[in-house]
């Protein structure tokens, strides 16, 4: 309407000689208006009746309260206050309870570990309350941030901008953001089918790669889905560290396809690649005594990654049923130094020694949930990974190297109340840790609450 | 690296046009109206078919390849897709489709919506702040959205402005008649009272003059529970329905359920285009609809 007004006001600035027309074009959108307004009116009136007619027949009206108005509504609300700007907000609540051996230092046998903390929380226990904040900022840009609280410390786990208007299928993200490598890595933990992150992910990452820098993404014009991403940044995340220093500290590369097989099957399957790089990237050893010594290792990272995933609804409707089937697979090189060192005098790392240093290890997870009814799903998840190879060079006659392969089953059952709230029962047999299997049992719910978050598939 | 992106964008838009204006439709009704407007000038992607819950799809990579192309999206609105589209429009590195831009289109901004919350609370089950978005189910909604969609088009493809209009024009006239003959066909539902799965069937009820005295959904978008069914079999001795209506793409489980109990007819209604055999347009649709709602009174 208003668009009408303009044109003609418009119309009839420019051009003295059709000012008639511009006349004729500002009494008829006038008329348009009355006409809505008088239309608006009428429905008005009707649902009036409507619910006049409702109300006198007997009882049951007043037994179901309704949060509804009584009339029509008749344009996006015109509030228009300075409110109206805020950002959506989501808080995600999630906490659980934990049955497992009391193990302090849990770590991923025939693996460095990633730096993980938490792990040996048994009983009840919150997780990270997270809350995100997200707006377009402009026609040009929308930010997202994601503040994750837990026990005094707030931690930013992502913070980015995101363009809107590059156009030809290119996409620009900025800031601190969860990398587009394999499937898992970009999917929030309350959006993951289990309760934990799979071992190959916690052997990799930790969790979950982020990385501080930028990220472009080009989607191809084509019926077949297919992204190319690139991302480079500060690289500072295990498997790399903080470097200090001016350029990339690490980058990625990955791509996409995807598509429909039909009505009821969609699948996207990728492969990505990782680089990073560590100084002096501490971690724990046991020397060949079975002293502690510590090692530090300088050189370069490189993972990679393939990921697969497949989900099939009848008719497409994942509403009453669905089956999702995934699958990633990881190999990852590092080469460079390795420097033993120990403050136990009797260690053979007690004089410091610098070696050549060079791993291949990999591993691989395979999950299947099956939801079954709108409220229930299970699944069950298989996971294995290999120690491969670990060549120490000098330092392998100071240090324990043995080779390993972790496994562990997890099996979980979820049952969800509405799209916003979860509870889930997981039983798993962790076969992680050398000469160890651990039987976990957890209990843990996901509450979201505020702005409908969109998930990504 | 560079030189082999911009050649692979030249041999890319080098390839010839399928049509002139290239339409990514969320659900199938605004798809069908968008191909009565557009004729054989548009080519339209329906995003969803009428066996799918408009409310649980998810960002497919389909959805993300067909809505990198698309130079216009019309979206049905008032947050029905709030679940998977704004991923699908950010993702698609395609600013032409992005809100506040003509190229995204929402239909409920231009009819009367009704049920709109006075207070938003998620206690009341997944309600849309914006109002009931199922609009298309009044026949005078269709026109309405339909005469804004044709300016929409007109404006985006100027060059095929006149034949748009044309078109519509058509459409608008065969409308007009043919909500005369539903409304008059329609005259003995007036005042019927029905219970309904979910709340998809308001703009019809409000539009017949159906009576809805109960949903089967406890809350929005909370599946029935028999608690709730049970409560539904006491009202129905003060309040009696006359029949109980569920969309295509609903369970059928809780209106059988509720119809073996009372002894009233269970009816499926298309709910959208492509929703049952005759519903194959959206002229189809409303035949469709009236004759399984009168049949439902016999």
């Amino acid at each position: 309407m208003q668009k009408k007004f303009a044109m003609a006001a418009l119309l009839a600035a420019s051009c003295g000689a059709q000012a008639a027309d511009a006349d004729l074009a500002a009494i008829r959108s006038q008329i348009d208006e009355m006409k809505k307004s008088y239309e608006q009116r009428i429905a008005a009136l009707e649902q009036k009746l409507a619910q006049a007619e409702a109300k006198s027949a007997p009882a049951a009206v007043a037994a179901a309260p309704s949060p509804l108005a009584t009339g029509t509504v008749a344009s996006p609300s015109s509030a228009g206050a300075a409110n109206g700007f805020n950002p959506e907000v989501s808080l995600i609540l999630q906490g659980q309870y934990k049955n497992m051996k009391n193990v302090p230092e849990r770590s991923i046998g025939g693996f460095v570990p990633a730096g993980t903390e938490g792990l040996n929380n048994r009983g009840f226990s919150t997780d990270e309350t997270e809350l995100v904040l997200a707006a377009n900022i402009d026609p040009y840009w929308r930010g997202q941030a994601i503040v994750a609280m837990i026990d005094g410390s707030a931690e930013i786990e992502e913070a980015w901008a995101q363009s809107l208007a590059i156009g030809n299928g290119i996409g620009l993200k900025l800031g601190r953001f969860r990398s587009g490598i394999g499937y898992l890595n970009e999917q929030h933990p309350h959006a993951r089918d289990f309760a934990d992150a799979p071992l190959m992910y916690r052997a990799m990452f930790g969790d979950s790669y982020t990385q501080d820098g930028v990220q472009l993404k080009w989607l191809a014009p084509t019926p077949l889905f297919l992204e190319l991403g690139a991302e480079f940044g500060r690289g500072a995340n295990f498997p790399g560290n903080d470097r200090n220093k001016n350029g990339t500290g690490g980058g990625a590369l990955f791509a996409h396809v995807g598509g429909d097989v039909g009505i009821s099957n969609d699948w996207r399957a990728g492969i990505s690649w990782l680089k990073t790089a560590a100084q002096e990237r501490e971690s724990g050893f046991m020397d060949s005594n079975g002293l502690a010594a510590k090692g530090a290792f300088s050189g370069d990272s490189t993972t990679w990654l393939a990921d697969f995933v497949w989900k099939w609804a009848p008719n497409g409707n994942p509403k009453y049923q669905n089956f999702k089937f995934q699958s990633e697979y990881f190999v990852r090189q590092e080469k460079g130094n390795l420097n033993c060192s120990s403050d136990d005098a009797s260690s053979t790392c007690a004089t410091a020694l610098e070696s050549n240093y060079r791993t291949r290890q990999s591993g691989w997870y395979a999950q299947g949930v099956y939801q079954f009814a709108p409220e229930w799903r299970a699944g069950l998840r298989y996971e294995q990974l290999d120690s491969g190879t670990r060549d120490f060079g000098a330092n392998a006659a100071n240090l324990q190297v043995e080779g390993f392969r972790p496994k562990k089953t997890s099996a979980m059952v979820d049952y969800s109340w509405s799209e916003f709230s979860r509870v889930r029962l997981q039983l798993a047999q962790d076969k992680s840790m050398p000469g160890l299997t651990d039987n976990q049992l957890t209990v843990q719910y996901i509450m979201s609450l505020g702005a409908h978050g969109a998930h990504k598939f | 690296m560079r030189k082999l992106l911009s050649s692979l964008l030249l041999m890319l838009a080098a390839l010839p046009a399928w049509a002139n204006l290239n339409i990514f439709a969320t659900v199938p009704e605004w798809g069908a109206l968008a191909r009565e407007i557009g004729g054989d000038k548009v080519r339209v992607y329906t995003a969803t078919t009428a066996f799918q819950d408009p409310h649980r799809i998810e960002a497919k990579p389909s959805l993300l390849a067909q809505a990198r192309q698309a130079q216009l999206v019309v979206a049905a609105g008032a947050d029905l897709e709030i679940g998977w589209l704004p991923l699908v429009q950010r993702d698609s590195g395609n600013p032409a489709i992005q809100g506040g831009r003509p190229g995204y289109f929402e239909a409920a901004a231009y009819v009367n919506r009704l049920d709109v919350p006075t207070v938003l609370d998620r206690a009341h089950g997944d309600v849309h702040a914006a109002g009931n978005p199922h609009t298309h189910l009044d026949p005078r909604n269709v026109l309405k959205v339909g005469e804004a969609l044709t300016a929409r088009m007109s404006e985006l493809d100027a060059a095929n402005a006149a034949l748009y209009q044309a078109n519509f024009k058509t459409f608008s006239g065969k409308w007009q008649a043919a909500i005369k003959r539903w409304e008059q066909e329609a005259a003995p539902l007036r005042g019927v009272a029905v219970l309904v799965h979910h709340a998809s069937f308001a703009y019809l009820d409000n539009w017949l003059g159906l009576k809805e005295v109960g949903t089967l959904e406890p809350k929005p978008g909370i599946e029935p529970t028999s608690g709730h069914l049970s409560e539904l079999l006491t009202r129905q001795q003060t309040m009696p329905a006359k029949m109980v209506l569920r969309a295509a793409y609903q369970q059928d489980g809780p209106s059988q359920w509720m119809a073996g109990k009372t002894g009233m007819p269970a009816i499926m209604l298309p709910y959208t285009v492509g929703g049952s055999a005759e519903a194959k347009d959206l002229a189809g649709l409303f035949d469709d609809t009236v004759q399984r709602l009168l049949k439902g009174l016999r």
